[in-house]
């Protein structure tokens, strides 16, 4: 744990050094609001832009969400909109529209979390097998350009790999003599490909916390074991693996914290505004973001944000409570 | 702060003679390895290849690694219709001038933050951290960008959005903490006032942090669509870069949606290798400067991943 800590939360360190060292505090006197504020002018100074930042983009909108409660009426505004209660709520609950949503949503985040983590941890260990600098730089390097490019650019290159006409994937089927296979026109193979999607443009930097957690293990305790007769898969089993465990459970643990939290950009470059596949690949966000933008139903928008942020906050404290129990190091607040 | 260094270290065995299963897991590792990292970039030179040819080549063989016919036609027709050097400065002016703002707020606001004699500390990283725990969501953002504060078709709705996240602060408050609190302290001592103290002080030890969160805001510019697509209408004429890419290849909309072969003709649609093409450009300075620049990364990774 303390060889953790060190690696992977490196500012740890900083934090505990601090705690024993000597804190010079001005004598405790009892002040005004005001009188504090004027003492310490700069520093509140210093975080004045922040403040109105997430004050006018943050906080500003949440008495909007009033939105939900209201059939929403462009000429009347939001308050000026006639109040119907929870209506929006009954029409998608009852319509199995939320339950869709939310299926979709957490399954696919299950699916990215538990197979994203794993991979990584996968992928950090063969890392770490490798001896050549030049080969670790280079392959990191090819590893990282998935998340360095734009959700758009993703979207076209996986619609240029499966595409009915010219995709790549078709291009060699047609080699092959076998059929063509038409992605766009089936929403059963989706789940797989975005996973795959998924890997493919998280797993480079995924790999990262873990690898660096790796380097973090004393070397001594490997050269133990080498000497105890330990073999590479021992190694791996009774050394690398146990010490990772608990960035593993920290990071699913956070993980669980947005599980419903859909990752907007990529599905919408990738799947865009093809109904053939809503069944399989709708999730939240794009279905707010359409009856916002596409059909203008704010009302309806706001009731599934608000339904998701609501839910969200529940698990975050839920998860955090946990974090808490286990490690109170990790907790957020 | 993360030596990046410490990420090239080996475990320096010193020269241990292998065993079988040592050869087996690094075999396995040169492999597994070498194969993820080529398909990582596989799609990228597929897409890259297949730019390279003529419509009509593309059209009768499909998407090709190396395509038999080799044409700049795509590249010569982007580069004609000049739309995309207007997208380019624009996504520049974003990016540096978002950059800028972002970090020197975002810089500021970590070092007070993380002053243990400041009494607001608490209260404002709280203030700050709450809005990842609980927010609006889009449709009252939206109504609230474009009704009150009017930055429907402004470039602003753009730049402003982008500016800090609560997950970037918190990246700086790490950042700040491995600096030692004598620092501050030998400053106050020779009577430097606190603005004084992070401009001499702080700011120059802050160099790593302030590469990595740069990287950060700036890719977030460079790559910005999002804003874009809510807030930025036909009635502006020059989209941000992925923005214009995400026009550009979604005019086919149509054609995507219908099961192939009814095939509707539409004449102002941008050819697949003009749209390879646009997507190639939007991405080229990326591609070309993110090796230089990914040990911040890491660092920003490694020090940002857990702790709030």
């Amino acid at each position: 744990m303390a060889d953790l800590k060190e690696t992977t939360v490196p500012a740890a360190e900083a934090q505990a050094a601090t705690k024993t060292a000597p804190v010079v505090l001005a004598p405790k006197k009892r002040r005004g609001f005001f009188q504090t504020v004027w003492k310490y002018k700069t520093l509140t100074l210093m975080c004045v832009p922040a403040i109105v930042f997430f004050f006018l983009f943050s906080y500003v909108p949440l008495p909007g969400i009033y939105v939900a409660f209201v059939k929403y009426n462009y000429q009347k505004g939001i308050f000026g909109s006639k109040f119907i209660g929870l209506q929006n709520f009954e029409f998608l609950a009852t319509s199995g529209k939320l339950w869709s949503l939310t299926r979709n949503t957490i399954l696919y985040n299950i699916a990215f979390i538990l197979l994203g983590n794993l991979f990584a941890v996968f992928m950090a260990i063969l890392l770490n097998e490798i001896r050549s600098k030049v080969f670790k730089k280079v392959s990191q390097t090819m590893m990282f350009l998935p998340y360095f490019i734009s959700h758009v650019l993703i979207g076209v290159l996986v619609f240029n790999f499966l595409n009915y006409d010219t995709g790549f994937v078709n291009t060699i089927l047609v080699k092959m003599g076998l059929e063509r296979w038409q992605p766009y026109a089936d929403a059963s193979c989706w789940p797989v490909i975005l996973v795959l999607i998924y890997l493919w443009q998280q797993s480079g930097y995924n790999s990262v916390v873990y690898f660096a957690a790796i380097m973090g293990i004393d070397g001594e305790i490997i050269e133990a074991s080498r000497v105890d007769g330990a073999n590479a898969f021992q190694k791996i089993r009774y050394i690398i693996l146990p010490s990772l465990r608990p960035t593993i459970v920290i990071l699913l643990l956070f993980a669980l914290g947005g599980i419903v939290k859909g990752n907007f950009g990529l599905f919408y470059n990738i799947i865009g505004t093809n109904p053939l596949l809503y069944d399989t690949t709708d999730i939240i966000e794009t279905f707010v973001y359409r009856a916002s933008m596409t059909d203008f139903n704010f009302s309806t928008a706001s009731a599934v944000g608000l339904y998701q942020s609501v839910i969200g906050f529940v698990i975050v404290m839920t998860v955090n409570f946990i974090v808490k129990k286990i490690e109170p190091d990790y907790s957020l607040f | 702060m993360a030596k990046v260094k410490d990420l090239d270290m080996v475990s320096s065995s010193a020269k241990v003679k292998l065993g079988a299963s040592d050869i087996i897991v690094r075999g396995v590792g040169y492999l597994v390895t070498s194969l993820y990292a080529l398909a990582c970039i596989f799609p990228f030179l597929v897409i890259l290849g297949s730019s390279f040819t003529s419509e009509s080549y593309l059209n009768l063989h499909g998407v090709q690694l190396i395509p038999g016919d080799f044409s700049t036609e795509a590249y010569r027709a982007v580069i004609k219709s000049g739309l995309i050097w207007k997208s380019y400065i624009v996504t520049i002016i974003l990016t540096a001038v978002g950059t800028g703002i972002g970090l020197s707020v975002i810089a500021m606001t970590g070092y007070a933050l993380q002053r243990r004699d400041f009494p607001f500390r608490n209260g404002i990283s709280f203030y700050i951290y709450f809005t990842s725990l609980f927010s609006a969501g889009l449709a009252p953002y939206y109504l609230i960008m474009t009704q009150v504060y009017k930055l429907k078709d402004s470039y602003l709705a753009v730049l402003l959005p982008l500016l800090m996240s609560p997950w970037l602060v918190i990246l700086m408050k790490n950042f700040v903490k491995s600096i030692p609190h004598e620092i501050t302290e030998s400053g106050k001592i020779d009577g430097a006032g606190d603005m004084k103290i992070f401009t001499d002080l702080i700011l120059p030890m802050l160099k790593p942090a302030l590469a990595t969160i740069g990287l950060f805001l700036a890719l977030g510019y460079w790559n910005e669509w999002y804003q874009s697509s809510l807030f930025l209408s036909s009635r502006i004429d020059v989209k941000p870069l992925q923005y214009m890419l995400y026009e550009t290849v979604n005019k086919t909309d149509a054609l995507k949606n219908t099961v192939a072969g009814q095939y509707v003709v539409i004449t102002d649609i941008p050819s697949n290798t003009v749209k390879m093409a646009t997507a190639m450009l939007a991405t080229g300075p990326i591609v070309l400067l993110y090796p230089f620049v990914q040990k911040y990364f890491i660092s920003g990774i490694t020090v940002g991943a857990v702790k709030g």
